[in-house]
Parts: structure tokens; sequence; C-alpha cells
């Protein structure tokens, strides 16, 4: 930031200021002393992500550096033989994709219902939706444990440890933000469309696909990010009803931090290896989640 | 778009205007049905994932529920309200540590819950008018909202280490302000290292929402505001507080729920037993739970976790709506 946006800042247009008055000099100093601050903040764990993965063992080990004694990839090398990470990952793909897809589509039918039509029990149904938003994960993390080990005794069908039960469970977040998010886009979507859609001879579930579905694609991708994010970054559940062989990143990675010996160069390489494919997808669709969830929240 | 003489399905039809012809009547059926067709496989699912749990979940705090009836849990025997007044003994060790880790969870959120609304605002506010970088700045504070959780937090535990870690290098060897290198993960200490991670991760939020609610604000009332003569802090009182004050009210309801609820941050930072001041309750019903291996007890630990929750939502909603109420008079 240069000393110029102090003063009259040429060149910028006046539809984008806020006043017609120039913000007066302390106020800009203040500013750029706060906004520097909280830039710092947020970014230190991400220098320190970066920078540490990048260090040899013994910078690690020792005292904290800021800088490296000397630079090496090779944390980014060992990671995937130290611990399972590619495993891992793949487990997170599926049950994060699979979640993802469930509680869109699933969310996209109930809410077309909601947002489109009267019938009894519906003030009943978003109410209940609504709440179930604000129940602690703990509460349903014991009952869903016995449900599954019982269900797996009952019928020999292994829902407790699998891949199928974790992504169910990841529902529990997921689908009651996507239904009430899309309910609140839906309504937004001009009636007239899709009864015009309807008119013109499509059903229902054309009107639905081939009228409100395409208008409000920035809400359902909005969900979407928000259910894949969720379910990446899940622990709770993860921790309890996987094992070795489903284990997502969530859990995996801790197997770094606890063992005797912390490699936490590697802790750092591998957190930035998992991270890089949501904040890269975030910042792609940052524009829809944004719009998608002041849109939810705000109105 | 024409008017067709065939009746169109889905359009509402004037009750008793004509002969309820066959057609029309499947039609009907069609359009009553259908609302429900749509909701089936939510309820589904919301059934499984959410209500038969809520159900048994409730059924389980009644039973005396420890490792032995695990595997066939309909054959624990009742414990009537045994499991609650054994939480609630506020005397006995399992009381007295559920009370000590509902009021570390209650300072930790309202102080949390504090910071990220003041962080959150204060950077949405400066950033509401347009500058070079704001942008960029914008992406940059999504971060740590980006960020897995896992991976964020055990970042943060790396930093907060005794012998290796940032925070100690930064206070003792490079300020010397400590005597010696501090202890963050266990011990008193550890209360603040939960309360930084979580604002880090959870301001980002405030600052989202509060931007989208300053868009919302119409600029012709800055514009009348400065014409007649308010400084920028009588604008922020008189406008862009009272502006902000419904967005605001959800804003910390939903951030109190999940600061309140939080178990992954905790979990992560410090493992399956959290230091005694920064136990939180999620994480104690958890331990209560998983660790000593006594469903009951974690159970009704949940259920009234869940009420104190109902209680708290409902008198917020009720104060804050009133309070709106006598706004708009």
């Amino acid at each position: 930031m240069s000393r110029t946006t102090a003063a009259a800042r040429p060149g910028r247009p006046v539809g984008a200021r806020r006043s017609p008055m120039a913000a007066p000099r302390s106020f800009v100093w203040s500013r750029r002393i706060f906004l520097t601050l909280l830039t710092g903040f947020v970014l230190l764990p991400v220098y320190v992500m970066l920078s540490s993965s990048l260090k040899p063992l013994e910078d690690v080990s020792g005292e904290f550096r800021w800088l490296p004694s000397g630079l090496t990839i090779r944390p980014y090398i060992d990671i995937w033989s130290t611990v399972p990470l590619a495993k891992y990952f793949v487990n997170s793909l599926i049950v994060a994709g699979a979640a993802t897809v469930l509680s869109v589509v699933i969310a996209i039918f109930a809410a077309y219902g909601v947002s489109r039509y009267r019938f009894r029990g519906k003030r009943l149904f978003t109410v209940t939706v609504l709440s179930t938003q604000m129940f602690p994960g703990i509460l349903f993390l014991l009952p869903l444990f016995l449900i599954y080990v019982n269900i797996g005794n009952a019928t020999g069908i292994a829902l407790f440890g699998s891949r199928i039960g974790l992504i169910l469970t990841y529902l529990t977040f997921s689908l009651p933000f996507s239904i009430w998010m899309l309910i609140g886009y839906f309504e937004s979507v001009p009636r007239d469309l899709d009864e015009a859609a309807m008119v013109d001879g499509n059903g229902p579930l054309g009107a639905l696909f081939r009228v409100v579905v395409p208008a409000a694609v920035p809400g359902i991708v909005a969900v979407a990010v928000y259910a894949f994010m969720t379910a990446w970054g899940e622990v709770l559940f993860a921790s309890v009803m996987t094992n070795d062989t489903t284990r997502t990143l969530a859990v995996g990675l801790q197997g770094y931090a606890t063992q005797n010996d912390v490699y936490w160069n590697q802790v750092m390489a591998a957190s930035l290896v998992v991270s890089v494919p949501v904040v890269a997808g975030f910042l792609l669709l940052q524009r829809y989640l944004v719009a998608g969830l002041t849109a939810g929240a705000v109105k | 778009m024409t008017v067709t003489a065939e009746p169109a399905v889905g359009k509402e039809a004037p009750p008793g205007a004509t002969g309820p012809a066959p057609r029309r009547r499947t039609g009907r059926v069609r359009r009553i049905a259908l609302p429900y067709l749509l909701l089936l496989p939510a309820l589904l699912l919301e059934l499984l994932v959410h209500l038969v749990p809520m159900v048994i979940g409730i059924v389980m705090s009644f039973k005396e529920l420890t490792q032995f009836y695990i595997r066939d849990w309909g054959a624990a025997p009742w414990a009537g309200f045994d499991n609650y007044s054994l939480s609630v003994d506020f005397d006995a060790p399992i009381g007295k540590a559920l009370l000590h880790s509902f009021f570390v969870t209650c300072a930790f959120t309202v102080l949390s819950v504090g910071l990220c609304w003041l962080l959150g605002t204060t950077a949405a506010v400066y950033m509401q008018e347009n500058f070079r970088g704001r942008g960029f700045l914008r992406a940059v504070f999504l971060v740590p909202y980006a960020l897995p959780v896992y991976a964020a937090v055990i970042t943060w535990a790396f930093m907060f280490q005794r012998d290796n870690g940032l925070v100690n290098h930064v206070l003792h060897d490079q300020l010397g302000l400590t005597d010696s290198p501090s202890f963050w993960l266990i011990g008193d200490n550890s209360f603040v290292a939960l309360l930084v991670v979580s604002v880090w991760k959870g301001w980002p939020f405030a600052f989202l929402i509060v931007m989208a609610g300053l868009q919302n604000i119409p600029k012709e009332l800055y514009e009348a505001a400065s014409i007649d003569g308010a400084g920028m802090l009588q604008q922020l009182r008189r406008i862009t507080l009272p502006s902000l004050r419904p967005v605001n009210q959800v804003l910390v309801l939903v951030l109190f729920l999940w600061t309140f609820n939080d178990f992954n941050t905790p979990y992560v930072l410090f493992g399956k037993a959290a230091p005694e001041a920064a136990d939180l309750i999620s994480i104690h019903i958890y331990q209560s739970s998983f660790v000593t291996w006594n469903f009951g007890t974690g159970s009704a630990m949940s259920v009234l976790l869940l009420l104190f929750l109902l209680v708290v939502t409902g008198v917020y909603l009720v104060l804050t709506s009133r309070g709106r109420r006598a706004a708009d008079v």
C-alpha cells in the first residue's frame, strides 16, 4: 500500500467509494495497522507450515528458526512412506465426494418441494431440519455408533468402520445446511419461470432441472463446496468410525504427531499437501460460496 | 405462453369449478403426493441420521450402558434417572468435573465469540470502502476458513510446542518476556492456546457475514449523513451498527452454537483428554463415553447439553426478536 491511498486517489471510480468524503488520514493509518497485524496473525501458521515443511529434521526438532538452515524437499517424499498417506487421501476423497454428491442431490429435491409446494407438515419439516443444525455432533455420535454396531451384529452389514457408514454420518452436518440454504436460493428464483416451463409442456421435474437448477447454480456450488469442506475436515466421527483400511486424512495425519519421534517437517508437509485441494477449490469457487453463504445467512 | 384448453398440471384450479374429470383427479393426486415424494429421500435420511439416533440417545441415557452391553444395548438394565443424578451430583467427582467443564466451555465460548465478532466486524468495516489490495486481503482472510481444521490445528500445536515451537521462541528467546519456556498445551496456559486457535479459525466467518451485511446498507444513507456533517465514528454508530443488527443476531447465534459444540479444535490440539483448564464439554462427554466406556452417563450428559442449548437458543430468539420489534416501533 502506498502513501497515495490517503490522498485523493486519482483514477479510482467514484462509484466504488462508500461516501463522497475522503477518508481522514487517521482512519487510513489505523486501517493499515489493523489490517497488517491481522494479516500477520492469519498467515503466521501458513508460514510455519510452509517453511517447516522444507526444513531438515534437525531444524524442526531443535529451537524454532524463522529461516531454514538448508532447504530440502525430503519431507514431501517421506510423508508417503511414514504413514500410508495416499490411502487416507483416497478414503477422504471417496467419503467427502460421496457425502457431497448425496447431500446436494437430496437437498435439491427437498428444497424444491419446500419452496414450490404447500403441503401438510411443511413447517414441521423445515423447523426440524433447521433445529438439527444446532445439535452437537457428540449427541449423534454415541447412538450412531451403537446403531452401526448392532446393525452389523444383526445383519452382518458392516456399517461401523466402513466408508458407507461414514458417508451417512457426514450427512448429519451437510444435509440440513444444504436444504436450508437451497430453500432460500430456490425461493429467489421467480416462480413464473418454472410455471412457464410447465405450461410449455415440462413436468415439475423438467421445470426443476431445466429452469430452477440452472438459475440456482451459484447456490448449488456453494452448498457443494461447504459439504465437501466439512466432510474433508471432520475429525470426531472419523476418529471413532473408521478402521485401518477406511481411515481418513483427519485421523491419519494425527498418526505423525503421536508417534514417539515426531517428524514435524513431515507433519507440516502432509498438512500442506492435504490442504492444497480444498484451499485451491475454495479460492476458485470462493465467489459462489461467499454469495451463497451470505444469501442464506443474511436473509 | 398461450392459454391452452388442457388443464395444466401444477396450476391451481378453482375448487368446484368443474366436475372432477378422471384426468384431473390423477393430476390432483399427483400434485398432493409430489411434494412428499420430493422430500422422501431427505426424510428417510433425516430419520436415519437425526431422529432415530436422537430417540435412541434419549433411551440410552436411561440405561446402564457400560462396555458389557455395547454389543447388545437392548439388554442393558434400566437405570431410571441414575445417569442424570450422577451427572448433576456436583459434590461427587463425575458431577463436579462436568460442572467444571461446563463453566470452562461457557467462558471459552463467550470470549471466543466476542473476539471473533470483534475482529470480523472491525475488518469488514475497515474494508467496506475500496482500496488497493482489498481483494487480495479478502482472499487471505478466508484462508483459515478454507484450511482443513486438523491441518491448521496441528500447525498451531507445533507452534505451541514448548521446546521447538514458534510461540516460546518469540516470547522467551526473542522478546525475553518469560523467564523460562512455558508449557502451552498442558496446564492453565492451554485455555489461552485453545482460545487463540479458535479465534484464528472462527473470525473469518464473522468477517464474511458482516461484509455481506454491509453490502445491503444503501450508500445514500452514508451520503446523507456526511452531508449532514456526521463523522466516520458517528456514521459507524448511527448507521453501520444498527443496520447490522439482524445480521448480527444470526451470526452470534451460529458462532455460539459452533463454538460451544466444537470438538475438532480441542481434540486435535490436546488429544483424547484435554487439560483441565481447557476441558470443553464435547471433549468431556467423548471422554466420559469412549474412554471410560460409560455410554449411559455420556448420553445423559448429551441430553443435558441439548436441553441447555435449546433453552439458551429459545431465550435468545425471544429476546432478540422483542428487541427487534421494539427497534422497529
